[in-house]
């Protein structure tokens, strides 16, 4: 018998703490208790593989989910996604949501007096291809006011959920828009504390990408944790 | 860090109040199960936060194995991966979601694990996800479980999904983000 390794921590200044007073609402919802190193078993090396057929055609394209053209600046954000080797992670499943040009979301708790669109819903999702990449076609959401603080407002960004090798590459993040002067004001942006982990959330202006006369595009790679494919304990049904 | 030698996995950020514009359609495309159906067993509770005020805007992930013990595969005749179950609290805090019962599962150095799921924890507040697990109360090879056996004592409890009345397959589990009862949460 041998023994379990632990799970690694993330390298230190690169993730956001628990408690981090500045954003308010995570004083009362972070714990407080020492956390317990948890031993790498098969349940943390394995992850969920999701299909294509849980997809639906215009998924990956924000701007044709309605029935007519949304407003604001049309957009691609595209990438790879890589893991810790800088290996591209295939059939990764990524999930965007975000607000609509005006800084609204559709969503029942969001009361701020910004006018929605008819023909935005916000919400997107992709399988990265055999290189790792993906791409979405959206607006370039708005920046809008929060509770946080006296004139609070958050830095133009985009919602990003993936899956990775195995559940420990789980990431749920927010990819933001180069030159935003609203970042070094954001508390949430704010909360990783390295500098350069900070940076890599930050989209590139891609003008490769760009289509002239059409659209802008903005180029993000992202990095889950995790060095191996995605175990399997037996074939796909 | 990008593009050096070694490549540095990205930061977390919060979830937000919004997830379920972007995160909800998966709940409505996963294959649904029947509580009480052969083989389930339904897991409900409560998310509380450090004054015991149940958190409206809070998404969990379950990851088990599948009823025989293995992990990874596809559940039959659908492109959704067997043993994953996402589910967000409703308006009072509350969840309810009803799973395949995972099996005794391999723990990957000869010993074996008792029934369980890994669970993620995510909402507005957490800027980056909580990792816990729920075990059932009751099953025997708890007590050799070697994630389990090494959660301290009196806080191992937390972690144990309770039937409302014996050998029911509807269960309880509260989540308890901090305070005395907190949750056992584990570093990754």
């Amino acid at each position: 018998m041998s023994t379990l390794n632990h799970v690694t921590p993330a390298l230190e200044g690169t993730q956001p703490a628990y408690n981090f007073p500045p954003y308010v609402s995570s004083v009362a919802r972070s714990p407080r208790l020492p956390l317990v190193l948890l031993p790498e078993t098969l349940t943390e090396r394995c992850g969920p593989v999701f299909g294509q057929g849980l997809l639906l055609p215009d998924d990956n394209d924000l701007t044709a989910q309605q029935g007519g053209d949304p407003q604001g600046e049309r957009i691609y954000v595209h990438g790879r996604v890589l893991d810790e080797d800088g290996q591209p992670v295939r059939g990764a499943l990524v999930e965007i949501w975000q607000a609509n040009a005006a800084g609204r979301y559709r969503h029942k708790v969001d009361t701020h007096d910004a006018p929605l669109d008819p023909h935005f819903q916000g919400a997107g999702r992709a399988l990265t291809n055999d290189d790792g990449y993906y791409c979405f076609k959206t607006i370039k959401p708005g920046a809008y006011p929060w509770g946080n603080h006296h004139n609070a407002w958050r830095p133009a960004h985009i919602h990003f959920s993936l899956f990775g090798a195995g559940i420990l590459s789980r990431l749920v993040t927010q990819m933001y828009f180069p030159g935003d002067p609203l970042q070094p004001l954001d508390p949430i942006f704010n909360s990783i504390p390295d500098e350069a982990a900070r940076q890599g959330l930050v989209a590139r202006l891609d003008m490769e990408r760009a289509e002239p006369n059409y659209a802008l595009a903005y180029a993000w790679d992202i990095v889950l944790r995790g060095r191996s494919e995605t175990l399997f304990e037996e074939a796909r049904r | 860090m990008k593009g050096t030698e070694v490549w540095i996995a990205d930061g977390s950020q919060t979830v937000g109040p919004y997830f379920r514009i972007g995160l909800q359609y998966l709940v409505e495309r996963a294959p649904t199960l029947v509580p009480g159906a052969e083989g389930t067993v339904t897991i409900r509770g409560r998310v509380l936060d450090r004054d015991g005020a149940a958190v409206p805007d809070a998404l969990l992930e379950f990851w088990g194995a599948n009823a025989e013990g293995k992990y990874g595969s596809v559940a039959s005749g659908t492109d959704f991966p067997a043993g994953f179950y996402r589910v967000p609290t409703d308006g009072l805090g509350a969840f309810e979601v009803t799973v395949q019962r995972p099996g005794v599962s391999a723990a990957g150095d000869g010993r074996s694990q008792a029934p369980h799921f890994l669970v993620l924890v995510f909402m507005r507040g957490l800027l980056r996800h909580l990792l816990t697990r729920v075990y059932f109360a009751g099953d025997e090879s708890n007590a050799s479980d070697p994630v389990l056996q090494g959660t301290p004592d009196e806080r191992r409890g937390t972690l144990l999904a309770q039937p409302v009345v014996p050998g029911s397959t509807l269960m309880e589990w509260n989540l308890v983000l901090q305070g005395a009862d907190e949750t056992v949460f584990f570093a990754w």
